[in-house]
């Protein structure tokens, strides 16, 4: 098939076929990454929290992309597509976390922020204090 | 004299088929939604140290649960995927079959989950963590939801060995829903 034919009948010259058993070995990693995500973070230790459940994720989400949506076969462009859209994400991230998970700064105050932050400590505090007195 | 009427189902310059372009694009404006709303709900997250009480409500085995429904869905559209490219529209169209039964086993679980949680008071107004609970994952639902209809419009003609290539593009799709969900699992259920 020519690579023009190839593309009219829906798969890239470069695409290749990987047996069942190669799929099935990537969704048995997943499983067990899965499950090391679960755990990890019920010894609660911040540190393992954070590298099983966050940092497995992001293992967990590449082992998809790659193998499954086949982006490690696809045109290199594609990735820079999606990867160029993720960037902006954090763009927005870097814009805005800031002002959003700090509640004053030198010449502002997020009162309202503030507010709702002490009225739900309260809240859960006074819910923790009756439950302990009961 | 008659002209044959153009179909566009080549991008010679991109160097894809159509449908798979439209694909990524659509994909790309998937993470833009996704992830603005996951980085909105990590900064309020971080800057609202009162929503980890809240959060300790949520069932971690609901959320685990439908992670494993949705990476074994994941598996079964990869496989309809290459059972697509061997030619076996048959095979490919029971494989999305099973793909749906997932979708719809993942939504049983999410309307059984949301009913506790409803019934003990925890809504949507309830508490900013609540919002983002709902919004997240309700729309995430909703891509389940338009995920499972597309399979199955595309099983329908995979089963009479038609439109092949639509396997691909619809198991592309049900992916990225998959990724989403392992992104929101720690985040809604596993950080407390």
């Amino acid at each position: 098939m020519s690579t023009h034919a190839a593309i009219e009948h829906g798969h890239a010259a470069d695409e290749h076929i990987h047996p069942p058993s190669f799929y099935v070995k990537i969704w048995g990693i997943l499983t067990v990454l899965f499950a090391i995500s679960v755990a990890g973070p019920m010894l609660g230790i911040k540190l393992v929290t954070i590298l099983t459940a966050f940092g497995i994720a992001i293992v967990k989400a590449y082992l998809v992309c790659a193998h499954f949506m086949h982006l490690n076969i696809q045109k290199r462009w594609v990735v820079y597509l999606e990867l160029g859209v993720l960037a902006m994400v954090l763009l927005f991230w870097f814009g805005v976390a800031p002002d959003v998970m700090q509640h004053q700064g030198q010449n502002w105050e997020n009162v309202a922020a503030k507010q709702a932050v002490e009225r739900g400590m309260a809240a859960h505090g006074a819910a923790a204090a009756e439950h302990g007195a009961k | 004299m008659s002209f044959a009427k153009p179909i566009a189902t080549l991008r010679t310059s991109a160097g894809l088929p159509t449908g798979r372009l439209a694909l990524w694009w659509l994909l790309a404006s998937e993470v833009v939604i996704f992830g603005g709303l996951l980085a909105s709900y990590v900064m309020q997250r971080l800057g609202h140290p009162e929503w980890a009480y809240d959060a300790e409500h949520t069932n971690v085995w609901f959320g685990a649960g439908n992670t494993i429904i949705l990476l074994t869905s994941s598996l079964s559209a990869v496989l309809a995927h290459q059972a697509a490219q061997t030619g076996d529209g048959k095979k490919a169209a029971r494989y999305l079959w099973l793909t749906i039964g997932g979708a719809a086993w993942f939504l049983v679980n999410k309307a059984i989950e949301w009913s506790g949680e409803i019934s003990h008071g925890f809504t949507i107004t309830k508490s900013g963590f609540w919002s983002f609970y709902y919004t997240a994952a309700g729309l995430h639902g909703l891509h389940v939801i338009a995920g499972a209809t597309a399979m199955a419009i595309v099983a329908l003609d995979a089963a009479k060995n038609k439109e092949l290539q639509r396997v691909e593009y619809v198991g592309i799709y049900w992916h990225l829903v998959d990724v989403i969900w392992i992104f929101l699992f720690p985040l809604l259920y596993i950080a407390k």
